[in-house]
């Protein structure tokens, strides 16, 4: 029970904004790379993860702006109705930033576990968006997205947190 | 860098506030989108801004294919060889029939007066990927208005109808294949010459016949081709073939589900067919003589 809560606190260097911009960059492209078939189902929506992570450790940093505007660089990239991502995030990163304080009392770990239905949600609001324009429910496939997204959060986590770190100096260590 | 003090009281709207903005900004572009069509120009400008970041993106994965052409064995390039040298000599025997039957349908045409069918032009265009939407079926092709590329002319491939083009941006295209869900082609029976409407279900490699009565003829392996009364595609392009037809009395219409024979969902090369066939313009509809006004009875 004890692991679950608050991990001995790190203290981080403050994230430099150049940083945030290139993981938005990277998972832009990462989206943007031409996924299909199969690949398309089991393919996280980076841009939501990252967008949400960044809410959750920076909510300072990066805003609704932000959300919107990639959002709306999704929207015209994958050729979908204008605005769906844009809406899905900016919900997105209202919840990163109301849950943050909550979020980041837990591990890196078990936070996955607030991450996938903010994801989920993420998905759902476009789900909704295009139904009520007329689509058909592609699947349950269509959610796996998401869990393969929570299940990288740690993974993205920790990598990010790299550039944070104090860097020692050996010489007075 | 230094941890700036946190400003207390100036932190600008709360976030509920910036939610509720940007959120009914995003609905404003939602109805301006789907309902009145207003935001082509808006998207045009974004899109060309988002180009260079799919130019990247798409990168990696055709240089990957460049480098898998690079390796191909000498005994498949020499069955391949073999196998096309086969393949032209049987087509240029087809060919030199088709021009002889052309030569003589021009000649027919005239004399009956029949409007002369437009011979198409093509472009040939890469399919750069498939469109990331599960809840459509597109795909984005390196083509675009710098190449005469308009929305609505239709895409083949070597085996018949693939799609038709929805979106044109200044360097690339967005082609709605013929299995999305809302898409039509009208077709003819090849063999009976029967007309229908063929719509996409929004299955990979699934089409059905709707609103077809229950006694029309209509049999599995029936040939459908463009019957090109639409304007959009140039008649007689093979589109798609019966798999099935089921008869039930208790419903309506018969229920017809057919298969594309273009290799809808896995093709890297497509034609656009540029240029429409030269329908002539609609009838104007004369505006309608005020009714006279009905003699009261009585």
């Amino acid at each position: 029970m004890a692991e679950t809560r608050a991990a001995p606190q790190e203290i981080l260097l403050p994230v430099k904004p150049g940083f945030i911009a290139l993981t938005l960059v990277a998972a832009l492209l990462l989206n943007l790379l031409p996924w299909s078939g199969y690949g398309l189902w089991v393919k996280p929506d980076f841009v939501a993860l990252v967008v949400l992570y960044w809410c959750i450790e920076a909510p300072r940093k990066i805003g609704f702006l932000v959300a919107w505007l990639l959002g709306l660089t999704m929207d015209v990239a994958d050729g979908t109705l204008f605005g769906q991502h844009a809406l899905a995030y900016t919900i997105l990163a209202y919840a990163g930033i109301v849950l943050h304080r909550r979020v980041r009392m837990f591990a890196i770990t078990p936070q996955v576990l607030h991450v996938i239905p903010l994801l989920l949600m993420n998905d759902l609001i476009v789900l909704g968006i295009r139904v009520l324009a007329g689509a058909e429910f592609p699947g349950f496939q269509y959610f796996i997205g998401s869990f393969i997204g929570g299940a990288l959060w740690p993974v993205m986590g920790a990598l990010f947190r790299l550039p944070q770190r104090p860097q020692v100096d050996p010489d007075h260590a | 860098m230094e941890h700036q003090p946190p400003p207390f009281f100036k932190t600008g709207p709360t976030p509920l506030a910036r939610l509720l903005i940007f959120s009914s900004l995003s609905m404003t572009l939602l109805v301006a989108d789907t309902l009145f069509g207003y935001l082509t120009p808006l998207r045009r400008i974004a899109a060309a801004v988002v180009y260079p970041l799919q130019r990247i993106a798409v990168a990696p994965a055709a240089i990957a294919r460049r480098i898998g052409e690079f390796f191909v064995t000498q005994a498949a390039l020499r069955a391949e060889n073999t196998r096309l040298a086969a393949e032209n000599l049987s087509s240029a025997a087809q060919l030199q029939q088709l021009q002889a039957l052309q030569a003589e349908n021009a000649q027919l045409r005239e004399l009956i007066g029949a409007r002369r069918r437009l011979d198409a032009k093509v472009v040939a265009a890469e399919v750069l990927y498939a469109a990331r939407d599960p809840f459509s079926r597109k795909i984005i092709v390196d083509k675009g208005q710098q190449n005469g590329i308009e929305a609505g002319q239709a895409v083949v491939d070597d085996r018949g109808v693939v799609g038709q083009v929805t979106r044109v941006y200044p360097w690339l295209a967005e082609v709605t294949l013929i299995t999305d869900k809302g898409q039509f082609v009208p077709v003819q029976n090849l063999r009976n010459g029967l007309r229908a409407v063929l719509s996409g279900t929004g299955r990979e490699g699934s089409l059905e016949l709707r609103f077809i009565p229950l006694n029309a003829d209509f049999q599995d392996g029936d040939r459908l081709a463009t019957s090109g009364i639409d304007g959009v595609y140039p008649p007689g392009l093979p589109v798609a073939e019966v798999a099935n037809v089921e008869r039930n009395a208790a419903q309506l219409f018969a229920r017809i589900t057919c298969r594309p024979l273009a290799g809808v969902a896995s093709h890297t090369q497509l034609l656009v067919v540029i240029g429409r066939p030269d329908v002539p313009p609609r009838p104007v509809e004369e505006p309608k003589p005020p009714r006279p006004k009905r003699a009261r009875k009585g």
